[in-house]
């Protein structure tokens, strides 16, 4: 029970925190999953985001439903992912019933404007450590560069994470990949 | 069918159906507002904007705001949780088979490629956030960059990457572009 209302309480956090939405997220996982509680490495978070990424519905839930089945099972997923849904519930519920004009008031438009910027800057400081953890071998570069940009042109993420899985399964075959 | 059936199982259409985060619910919300007029084009628009702005996953966020305009908090609830029931059941079944296979070697060896890939895709995201956080829309040339954004992004970075603020919770760093947002004017 102690560690149910443990999983709620972390993902009502991230929920409440993240803004933008997927990926945007990540600065917050890395805070509270990977370093705080330990309950899950940073690699982890790569593998729920690849397959967040292929599977139907937002990201954000996907990776939540996935730590907390790993910490607890069914039970587990469904607790982390009312948590992460928690505070958009009451949050937009209360805009919606009281602010139909929220983003017309102009130091609101201000104050976003502003935040946006933080989490772009979070966002590079997440990603520069990634790149620090996960791209290290000489053949990772090219394989970040190719789906960067080729995503950047407007592919979607989905070929390259089913392009790279076949190839990490041929290649492996042949190499030894984790060396 | 009543109505409220019938905006658990457009959600449900939408959790299922969806690939790919967030914005990627928005032909399916596009398609409910010509077909049961729950809402105008011009309230999507809003809630677009709101979506984006206000914490939260924003498929999420998009999901109450639509129930909420369909029948306040009830159908708020309703259609929140039909869209994120197909998801909590896929990723158990994937998450338990991960699980079981984690360890064989043909996994390992997709994801030992798979995951710089996956950090590409995560710069390519971010990049699509700085584009909307530090440009101005419709312009090009010089008068395209946002320059305070810019000088705002380039001392938050800093602030991130310093030894005496590293460790700060990132909430800090959103906080304070907030206000700088407020006193800059942006």
């Amino acid at each position: 029970m102690r560690e149910l209302w443990e999983l709620y309480r972390t993902f009502f956090t991230i929920g409440a925190l993240t803004f933008g939405g997927g990926y945007a997220m990540l600065p917050m996982l890395e805070r509270e999953l990977v370093e705080k509680h330990q309950w899950v490495t940073q690699e982890e978070i790569l593998n729920y985001f690849a397959i967040g990424q292929c599977t139907p519905g937002v990201i954000a839930v996907n990776t939540a439903t996935f730590v907390g089945f790993k910490r607890r099972r069914v039970i587990g997923g469904i607790t982390t992912t009312l948590g992460v849904i928690s505070p958009s519930i009451i949050i937009i519920t209360v805009i919606a019933m009281l602010l139909s004009n929220f983003m017309d008031i102009v130091w609101v438009q201000h104050a976003f404007a502003g935040i946006r910027v933080a989490v772009c800057a979070l966002i590079l400081a997440s990603v520069v450590k990634l790149f620090k953890s996960n791209v290290k071998r000489w053949w990772h570069w090219p394989l970040a560069f190719a789906a960067f940009l080729t995503v950047s042109f407007g592919l979607s993420p989905v070929w390259v994470v089913a392009a790279t899985a076949v190839l990490g399964l041929l290649l492996g075959r042949k190499v030894n990949l984790h060396a | 069918m009543p109505e409220l059936l019938i905006l658990c199982l457009e959600f449900f259409k939408t959790g299922l159906f969806a690939v790919g985060g967030g914005l990627a619910t928005l032909p399916f919300l596009m398609t409910m507002q010509q077909t049961y007029g729950w809402f105008s084009a011009a309230d999507l628009a809003n809630m677009i904007a709101v979506s984006e702005s206000t914490p939260g996953p924003i498929g999420v966020n998009m999901a109450t705001y639509v129930g909420f305009a369909h029948g306040g908090i009830v159908s708020a609830l309703v259609s929140t949780l039909s869209l994120v029931f197909p998801s909590v059941v896929i990723i158990c079944l994937i998450a338990g088979v991960l699980e079981k296979f984690q360890k064989n070697k043909p996994v390992q060896d997709a994801f030992a490629v798979i995951r710089p890939a996956v950090t590409g895709l995560i710069a390519a995201a971010g990049l699509s956030v700085a584009r909307i956080a530090l440009l101005h829309e419709g312009q090009s040339g010089l008068g395209m960059f946002n320059w305070v954004a810019i000088a705002l992004f380039a001392v938050i970075f800093a602030a991130t990457q310093w030894k005496p603020l590293k460790k700060l919770h990132p909430v800090v760093f959103i906080a304070a572009g907030a206000v700088f947002g407020v006193l800059l004017s942006m």
